[in-house]
């Protein structure tokens, strides 16, 4: 165990992989990086590209896509936070034009101001008819 | 014979309504399954994005970041509200609704104003009636959540952060507790507090690359959209074994109402039977 290094690949949305390596090359933003065991503690953004993985047991070379993200290398622990989509700062900026716009689309068809009392009395009756059905259901 | 056929063709409805609740019943324990899943292999990434956030703003006590500052004056709130895309699923919808509505009520009544961000189709519908100003939506979610269908609607929110549009983001979504019971929730994700990010462990540091500024930076942001990823897919878990019992409620019920149905009809042709022999035996004894 002395020579490895555990490698852990996480997206907000699963876990992608797990396991003992000798050797791991990631895409470091600031240039490719190879990380050995006892490497020291380093925190670094990482670009869309492939990481490398040498896996422990001598099987065949690991290939993972990551669309960025950010890594996180202790000397005997690497994880790379992937994020599971490619982000830019404009790609992130249109997806957010794009939702906006759908609001105010929305928001351009609709009259007057906050209701709460309609809002209400729409939600008690919804609350009413769950609890008649309960009850009904007792009864039986 | 009156009123038999009117029961028979009663019976048979509910027949359909049942196979079509039994069906929804299953689909939703075999989706529920899965979304919890989903649930739990979204933690890991949580976590760790936890640890560093919190060694990386402990580590450099002279950079704080926007998110990490509590403002004095909150005077504009933003608000994300998590609901399902669908009904027929019990009082899921309703319960957090009504616990967003009264706290945006009590917020109003002292003098904050909102922008709101909806998550599923149903709050947004409440919120369009409502009023209420929707400055983003994601609806139409399928199944399996996925961070790209959110970014957009949530850049906008933690811009509005930044560019002091509002003091405060807050969310509403239903917490899965288990298949029986879930549990409406409003968790405040910005300003960060300090407590919820905890202490981190030594007190050793890192390497930056490019620097500490941009590497925490990035990394809180990511922290509070993996925040939002994972209340987005714990909703989901909650919605389909909501959904789950609520069919399967509906199904039983409909098992009663036919059983009941059953027995008036038998009822009513035993007495249609009962009636027409003693009309003929009346007519014999005539005879």
């Amino acid at each position: 165990m002395a020579h490895t290094i555990h490698v852990d690949v996480v997206s907000a949305e699963e876990a992608i992989y797990s396991g003992e390596a000798e050797f791991v090359v990631l895409p470091g933003e600031e240039g490719e990086l190879g990380i050995y065991p006892k490497h020291t503690s380093l925190i670094t953004r990482i670009k869309p590209g492939t990481v490398r993985i040498k896996p422990a047991d001598g099987a065949e070379e690991q290939l993972i896509f990551v669309a960025g993200g950010i890594l996180e290398v202790q000397p005997n622990v690497v994880t790379v936070l992937a994020d599971t989509a490619i982000r830019g700062h404009d790609l992130d900026e249109a997806k957010a034009l794009e939702a906006h716009k759908l609001a105010q689309e929305n928001l351009a068809n609709r009259s007057g101001k906050m209701e709460y009392a309609e809002a209400l009395a729409e939600l008690a009756q919804a609350a009413a008819q769950i609890a008649a059905i309960r009850k009904l259901r007792q009864r039986k | 014979m009156a009123g038999s056929r009117e029961i028979k063709t009663k019976i048979k409805s509910v027949q359909n309504t049942r196979k079509i609740t039994k069906a929804m019943e299953m689909v939703a324990a075999s989706k529920m399954r899965k979304a919890q899943e989903r649930t739990r292999s979204a933690r890991p990434y949580a976590d760790k994005i936890r640890n560093v956030a919190a060694h990386l703003s402990h580590a450099n006590p002279e950079y704080r970041h926007p998110y990490l500052v509590t403002r004095d004056t909150v005077k504009r709130v933003g608000i994300i509200v998590v609901t399902a895309d669908k009904g027929l699923c019990g009082g899921l919808n309703t319960n957090i609704l009504r616990m967003a509505l009264a706290k945006m009520r009590e917020w109003e009544s002292q003098g904050e104003s909102f922008e709101v961000c909806c998550i599923g189709n149903k709050g947004l519908g409440f919120m369009q009636r409502l009023g209420a100003n929707v400055v983003s939506q994601v609806v139409g979610m399928g199944d399996k959540p996925h961070m790209e269908k959110l970014i957009g609607a949530l850049k906008i929110m933690l811009d509005g952060y930044i560019e002091d549009r509002f003091d405060r983001l807050e969310i509403f979504y239903t917490r899965f507790i288990n298949t029986m019971k879930q549990e409406p929730v409003m968790e405040q994700l910005l300003p960060l507090s300090g407590e919820k990010l905890g202490a981190p462990e030594g007190s050793w540091d890192y390497i930056y690359e490019p620097d500490a500024k941009s590497v925490l930076d990035q990394t809180l942001t990511r922290y509070i959209e993996a925040l939002i990823f994972q209340a987005v897919t714990e909703n989901m878990a909650s919605e389909q074994s909501a959904r789950m019992v609520a069919m399967k409620a509906a199904s039983d019920n409909a098992g009663n109402v036919i059983d009941e149905l059953t027995l008036i009809y038998n009822k009513t042709r035993q007495a249609g039977i009962t009636k027409e022999l003693s009309e003929i035996v009346a007519g014999a004894a005539a005879v």
